[in-house]
C-alpha cells in the first residue's frame, strides 16, 4: 500500500528534475529545507530522523539535491522526506512537506480493535512494517 | 500545499538556422560587464583580453547549442596567478557575473575559501569541511586563494590531500553546478600544478596578473580617492606619487592593497589635523588630502636604506 503523507503523495513519485524545481521554490520563499527519513511510517509518526542540519546557507538546489542523493545511498528502503521551513514571524511552521523516496515494498497497515469498558471499541493504525525491528524493517 | 509551482518543462524554443550576433552579444547584458571591467580595473591589459576570449566562446557555446550543434560544455575551472592586490578577487567576482549572465553559472555568487575553510583538524574532519564548502559554492563560483597551501608535501600525513581529491572530484562530477577559481603566487601555483597534475588538466584557463606599473598605480589611486569623495591637490598628488615609488622598492608591497592602506592611512591623518586645528572648515578642506597627510609617512621617514615595512601594511 503506497503511503500518502504530505504534498505531492498522489502524484506519481516527483523526478530529481521536479524536486530541483520544489526545492528552488523554497529557497525562493526563503525557507530552510531539511532532509529526514524514518523506517516507521505511521501517520502519527512526526519526529523523523534528521539528515544534518537544515540547510540554511545553501544557495543552490543542486546542493541539496545532492545531499537527498546521498541519504537516498545510504537509507534506500527508507522514507525520505524534504521540508521547507517558513521562520517568518507569525508562520513559524512547515510550509512545504514531500517524499522523495519510499521503500520498493510498502507492507501497509492493519486495523487493531480493542475491547474496552461497556462495549467501546477502540481502533488504533498497526503498520505490517513495525513488526520487525528498527533498522531490518523493508530489507527484502 | 497548494502554493507551490506546478512543474512544467519549458517548451524548446524553435531554432532558427541563423543568429543575430549582435542581438545576442546585447542580450546577454556581457557587454555591460566588460565595460565595468575596462572602467573599473586599472591595466591588467592581458588578463582583460582573456577574460573578453572567454566570454566570446561561452557566448558561440550557447549559440551553437541553441542551435542544436553538440559542443562539449567548455571547462571552466580558471586558475589565478599574480601578485598580492593585483585584483584577483575582483576579477573572480566580475567572472562570476559573467559566466551568470552567460548562464554557466545558475546564482553567481562567490565563496571564498582558504585552507582552513577546507582542511580539518583531525581524521575524518576534512570531508565534511570540504564539502560543506563545495555545496554553499554550488550555481556559483569557487574562489580558493592561496591554493598550494593545500598541499604539503613535507608532511604526508596532511589532511590537505583529502581536501585536494574531493575538489578534483566535484570539478568532475559537478561540472555544471560549480565552477572553481585557484589563485595564488604564480611560482607556487606553478609547483603546486606539477605536484598535482589532476588540478593542472582539469583547470582550462590560466590566467596571469601582471603587476602595476607607477602610473597604473597613481591611476588606482586616483580612483580609490575620488570614489571615497575625497580629492588630491596638485601638492598631495606628486607627493603620493613620490611615496609609491619609495614604497615599491619595499618588501611587503601589494600592489593595489598597499595604495588602499595609504589613502586610508591618509584619511587617518586628514582628520587628525583637522581636528587639532579646530575651529569652521569649509567642505573643501574636508574633502581634501594634503601633502603633509601623505608626507607624515614611515616610508618617507626612513626613506634610507632601513626598511620599516612591517608596521606600514
Amino acid at each position: 500500500m503506497r503511503i500518502t503523507q504530505g504534498t505531492f503523495s498522489y502524484l506519481p513519485d516527483l523526478t530529481d528534475d521536479q524536486i530541483k524545481a520544489q526545492i528552488q521554490y523554497c529557497i525562493d520563499n526563503n525557507w530552510a529545507v531539511s532532509v529526514e527519513h524514518t523506517d516507521d511510517p505511521h501517520p502519527r509518526n512526526v519526529y523523523w530522523t534528521m539528515w544534518g542540519n537544515p540547510m540554511f546557507d545553501l544557495k543552490d538546489p543542486a546542493a541539496i539535491l545532492l545531499e537527498v542523493n546521498t541519504c537516498r545511498k545510504t537509507f534506500p528502503r527508507e522514507y525520505i522526506r524534504l521540508n521547507g521551513y517558513d521562520s517568518r514571524y507569525g508562520r513559524q511552521t512547515t510550509a512545504l512537506s514531500f517524499i522523495v523516496n519510499r521503500p520498493p515494498n510498502e507492507p501497509g497497515f492493519r486495523l487493531d480493535r480493542q475491547e474496552s469498558n461497556d462495549r467501546v471499541i477502540r481502533y488504533s493504525l498497526h503498520s505490517y512494517a513495525t513488526d520487525r525491528p528498527a533498522g531490518d524493517r523493508y530489507n527484502e | 500545499m497548494s502554493n507551490a509551482p506546478a512543474v512544467t518543462a519549458p517548451a524548446p524554443p524553435a531554432a532558427p538556422s541563423a543568429v543575430d550576433l549582435d542581438a545576442a552579444y546585447r542580450g546577454s547584458n556581457i557587454s555591460q560587464i566588460l565595460d565595468e571591467l575596462s572602467l573599473e580595473l586599472v591595466g591588467l591589459a592581458p588578463v582583460k583580453k582573456r577574460i573578453r576570449e572567454i566570454a566570446a566562446l561561452l557566448l558561440i557555446a550557447r549559440l551553437r547549442e541553441e542551435q542544436g550543434l553538440t559542443t562539449e560544455k567548455p571547462t571552466l575551472h580558471m586558475s589565478f596567478t599574480g601578485h598580492p592586490g593585483t585584483g584577483k578577487t575582483t576579477v573572480a567576482l566580475l567572472m562570476a557575473k559573467i559566466l551568470q549572465q552567460l548562464g554557466y553559472v545558475r546564482k553567481g555568487h562567490l565563496i571564498v575559501a582558504t585552507r582552513d575553510d577546507l582542511v580539518g583538524q583531525y581524521v575524518g574532519h576534512t570531508a565534511p569541511k570540504t564539502k560543506e564548502v563545495i555545496k554553499r559554492a554550488m550555481g556559483g563560483v569557487l574562489f580558493i586563494d592561496e591554493a598550494y597551501y593545500l598541499y604539503r608535501p613535507e608532511n604526508e600525513r596532511d589532511y590537505g590531500q583529502e581536501a585536494i581529491e574531493m575538489l578534483l572530484q566535484a570539478m568532475e562530477n559537478q561540472r555544471d553546478d560549480l565552477v572553481v577559481i585557484l589563485a595564488g603566487y604564480k611560482d607556487r601555483m606553478d609547483t603546486f600544478f606539477q605536484s598535482n597534475p589532476g588540478f593542472h588538466s582539469r583547470v582550462g584557463h590560466h590566467l596571469d596578473f601582471p603587476d602595476y606599473s607607477i602610473e597604473e598605480l597613481v591611476a588606482i589611486g586616483e580612483l580609490m580617492v575620488k570614489r571615497q569623495h575625497y580629492t588630491f591637490d596638485d601638492a598631495s598628488r606628486a607627493v603620493f606619487r613620490e611615496y609609491l615609488v619609495l614604497r615599491m622598492r619595499q618588501p611587503h608591497f601589494a600592489n593595489a592593497r598597499s595604495v588602499r592602506n595609504a589613502i586610508d592611512r591618509g584619511k587617518l591623518r586628514q582628520a587628525n589635523r583637522l581636528l587639532a586645528r579646530g575651529g569652521l572648515v569649509s567642505r573643501e578642506e574636508l574633502a581634501r588630502l594634503d601633502a603633509s597627510d601623505i608626507r607624515q609617512s614611515s616610508v618617507f621617514q626612513d626613506a634610507e636604506p632601513e626598511d620599516e615595512g612591517a608596521d606600514d601594511e
